[in-house]
């Protein structure tokens, strides 16, 4: 955690991308993000920050709210979990059918 | 290189206001969003058309020239400059893929897109999809692989146990930002072809071996290849056709977690010995006898 290389300061990804703080703490608020405060500074942890950078295009670019981006990480989540045991059944099936 | 209906595209008629074509635009990217539809390539496609007909269909400039050549449009411009002068799209800052628009639009607009649509606004760059190609002995091991993608060399190190159609994204290592915005990010998918002699199925690993007739009935010891060697294996009197040994730890690394292994199952064929002697037909008929 206390590792700076893998900790992005919110201020730098706000700069980068045009927004508001504001909209870190709320997504924060809602728990669709994780916020890691080291003295006066707010980081998210740099493994996050495509998930991240995908909420800010939801939001600003296809006007989708909090609740529905909330509800579409939900089922994205179940997309690419599934997405993954398919990919594990084919594997598997490739071994019986060779 | 065929016309592109950008009308049809968003599902306009060519009288459509530029407010219709904004919702048009808006109202089909949600439903196409690469973003909304992970690993989809359909819905990749279709979003790329999407902004390539906004892009065109939102500049009034654009939209004169398109409509006034529509599917003359290669005898427009054909002086235009090289492919590749324009990456990005339109306001909505997702894309992947090497070729973001049509051969058409790039015959069309070449040399004039990046003066339109993107202003002076902060794009994220391309994500780019690639697809690598592994044999199995190349999983096996964690190796670094440099790959030429949109102009740049990219040194990747490859992590031991790669699965076949697992996708590895490396942030921050696709197309550059435009104005200033972040770059996209690479996302890798391994394509590991059959192996001849080892069946995979996670992290164990499954193979065959001949067995002799006489191994097989009296025990001894044979040299199975592994994927990093050879082990010697002793081989119980009376095996069976078909009997299976596991090897533990010999099998293939576990993705992300050093040292740890699967295991190598063996599965013995005993093999029937063929053109006999005369003196071993008689040696088998004298077994067959005392077997009655």
């Amino acid at each position: 955690m206390n590792e700076p290389e893998v900790l992005i300061p919110i201020v730098k990804f706000c700069e980068n991308h045009r927004i508001e703080m504001a909209f870190i703490t709320m997504l924060h608020e809602n728990g669709l993000v994780e916020i890691i405060k080291e003295g006066d500074t707010l980081y998210v942890h740099v493994e996050k920050i495509p998930r991240l950078e995908k909420i800010v295009r939801m939001h600003f670019e296809l006007n989708i709210n909090l609740e529905g981006i909330e509800a579409i990480s939900h089922l994205l989540e179940r997309v690419e979990s599934l997405q993954h045991e398919n990919t594990e059944l084919r594997n598997r099936l490739r071994v019986f059918e060779g | 290189m065929d016309f592109v209906d950008y009308y049809k595209v968003l599902g306009l008629s060519k009288t459509a206001t530029a407010d219709e074509i904004k919702a048009a635009y808006r109202k089909l990217a949600r439903k196409y969003h690469p973003d909304l539809n992970p690993n989809d390539k359909a819905a990749k496609e279709k979003f790329q058309q999407l902004n390539e007909a906004n892009e065109v269909l939102s500049d009034p400039e654009k939209r004169r020239k398109y409509d006034q050549y529509g599917k003359d449009f290669k005898h427009v411009d054909e002086s235009a400059g090289a492919r590749g002068a324009y990456s990005g799209g339109g306001p909505f800052t997702y894309s992947g893929g090497d070729e973001d628009f049509s051969d058409f639009f790039r015959s069309m607009f070449e040399g004039r897109a990046g003066a339109g649509g993107g202003g002076h606004a902060k794009f994220r760059g391309q994500d780019i999809a690639a697809e690598l190609r592994l044999d199995l002995k190349q999983a096996f091991t964690a190796h670094q692989q440099v790959f030429s993608i949109a102009g740049k060399q990219i040194r990747v190190t490859i992590p031991a146990g790669v699965e076949n159609g697992q996708t590895l994204a490396l942030a921050g290592q696709g197309g550059q930002g435009i104005n200033g915005g972040p770059a996209g990010d690479l996302y890798i998918t391994f394509a590991i072809a059959e192996d001849p002699q080892f069946k995979r199925l996670g992290a164990d690993l499954y193979t065959t071996v001949e067995l002799d007739l006489y191994t097989a009935i009296l025990g001894g010891e044979i040299v199975v290849q592994t994927m990093d060697g050879s082990v010697k294996l002793k081989v119980a009197p009376e095996t069976q056709n078909d009997a299976k040994v596991k090897l533990k730890g010999k099998g293939f690394p576990i993705f992300k977690k050093d040292g740890q292994f699967g295991d190598l199952y063996v599965t013995y064929k005993v093999k029937l010995p063929t053109n006999l002697t005369e003196k071993q037909k008689e040696l088998f008929t004298e077994l067959a006898r005392g077997a009655k």
